[in-house]
């Protein structure tokens, strides 16, 4: 292996027609193509998915641990956000 | 219907599969790098999977006939892969040669990918069902091998100058052992008319094309394409002799056979040694 490392590249996979792709983890690859086929090595050998997707790791905007307390906390307190306050009638099996 | 043609036919189409399977896992935790490691080892496991198959069949058809194949007692896949010694085998000599670097395993995976993939596709309209039903199986792992390999192929070839010369290294060593691949052993003649193996003059036109199709992305040239490669200075002392334009496997080019037949390089004895070990040391061992 060189010194240059390949990029590393998030991967998600969708495991069933109609499910969301889900996060399945990362890998390193030198572009996109090999990103989708290194994936489809790694991560679905065991029939885990029918629909890859490849981002590169560097374009992933993640939100700062800091901030966590101005970004999390206020949602605390606010149990009226939650539909937990309306009377359901007994037909309505899946809510 | 002979018998012992069709155990033949479907022995060289095992053992084509169990060595350049065994091969490939000889990189099983050398790989280049991890995710690549895993995608040759699972090449290596798709092709072990295709020779079971095959032996499967074979030990039936052997066990009818009360034939042998060089085993002893009951053939079963597990004899057939590790109880047969090196002149019972009939493999291609590429699927055996060394993998050396990495440009020539991803070469000789290549080129045996490509074999397959046409091979596979003719064998599907093949008259024996049971071959014809592997085939069917087997064709899609071997796309996959394909569309990896010609990618390897490209990416070395039109890479750095360092993975030019490798690739062009690599050609040298492997293609003298293309020629075989469509070099009818007595086998693939007879069952050719029968119309239970395809008629290899056919495959090797396609063969032929996609190969020229990839290396021409890749910056290479096909060993024996007149002008090229012979006007190239670093290209002498290269194996290939090259004389005139001919087939892309080698009219022109000298090349080595003998493997469909039993008749090895001394490749496949270290092979061997190393994958009957533990039968041969332990027979029955079981873990």
């Amino acid at each position: 292996m060189s010194e240059q490392q390949w990029p590393l590249w998030e991967v998600f996979i969708r495991s069933k027609q109609g499910l969301d792709h889900k996060h399945a983890g990362s890998l390193h690859a030198a572009d996109a193509q090999m990103a989708i086929e290194n994936a489809r090595d790694v991560y679905t050998r065991r029939m885990e998915g029918v629909s890859i997707w490849v981002v590169e790791s560097k374009y992933v905007h993640a939100s700062n641990p800091d901030d966590s307390s101005s970004f999390y906390d206020p949602a605390n307190d606010k149990v009226y956000r939650h539909p937990t306050f309306y009377d359901l009638p007994d037909e309505l099996k899946h809510m | 219907m002979s018998h012992s043609t069709r155990i033949d036919y479907t022995l060289h189409l095992a053992d084509n599969a169990l060595i350049l399977g065994h091969r490939n896992s000889e990189w099983t935790g050398h790989g280049p790098i991890l995710e690549q490691d895993i995608a040759l080892s699972n090449i290596a496991l798709d092709l072990i999977g295709q020779a079971r198959n095959f032996y499967q069949y074979a030990a039936r058809l052997l066990n009818e006939t009360g034939g042998s194949a060089g085993t002893s007692g009951e053939v079963t896949e597990d004899a057939l892969a590790y109880l047969r010694d090196a002149w019972d085998f009939k493999n291609c000599l590429l699927a055996e040669q060394a993998g050396g670097d990495w440009a020539r395993t991803i070469l000789r995976q290549f080129f045996i990918s490509a074999y397959q993939f046409f091979l596979y596709e003719e064998l599907q309209q093949s008259r024996d069902s049971e071959l014809a039903a592997i085939s069917e199986k087997s064709l899609k792992e071997v796309s996959y091998h394909l569309r990896w390999s010609s990618e390897w192929v490209i990416r070395l070839g039109d890479g750095t100058a360092e993975s030019h010369t490798r690739m062009k290294k690599a050609l040298d060593d492997c293609w003298k052992f293309t020629g075989e691949l469509f070099l009818p052993a007595g086998y693939e003649k007879q069952l050719a008319k029968e119309g239970i193996a395809p008629d290899l003059t056919l495959l090797q036109e396609k063969w032929d094309a996609r190969v020229r199709e990839v290396f021409e992305e890749a910056q290479l040239s096909v060993p024996d394409t007149e002008g090229k490669r012979a006007a190239s200075p670093a290209e002498k002392g290269s194996v290939s002799v090259v004389e005139k334009t001919g087939s892309a496997a080698g009219k022109s080019t000298w090349m080595q056979t003998g493997g469909k037949e039993g008749r090895h390089t001394e490749q496949l004895g270290y092979v061997l040694a190393e994958m009957q070990f533990l039968q041969r040391a332990y027979p029955g061992c079981e873990w």
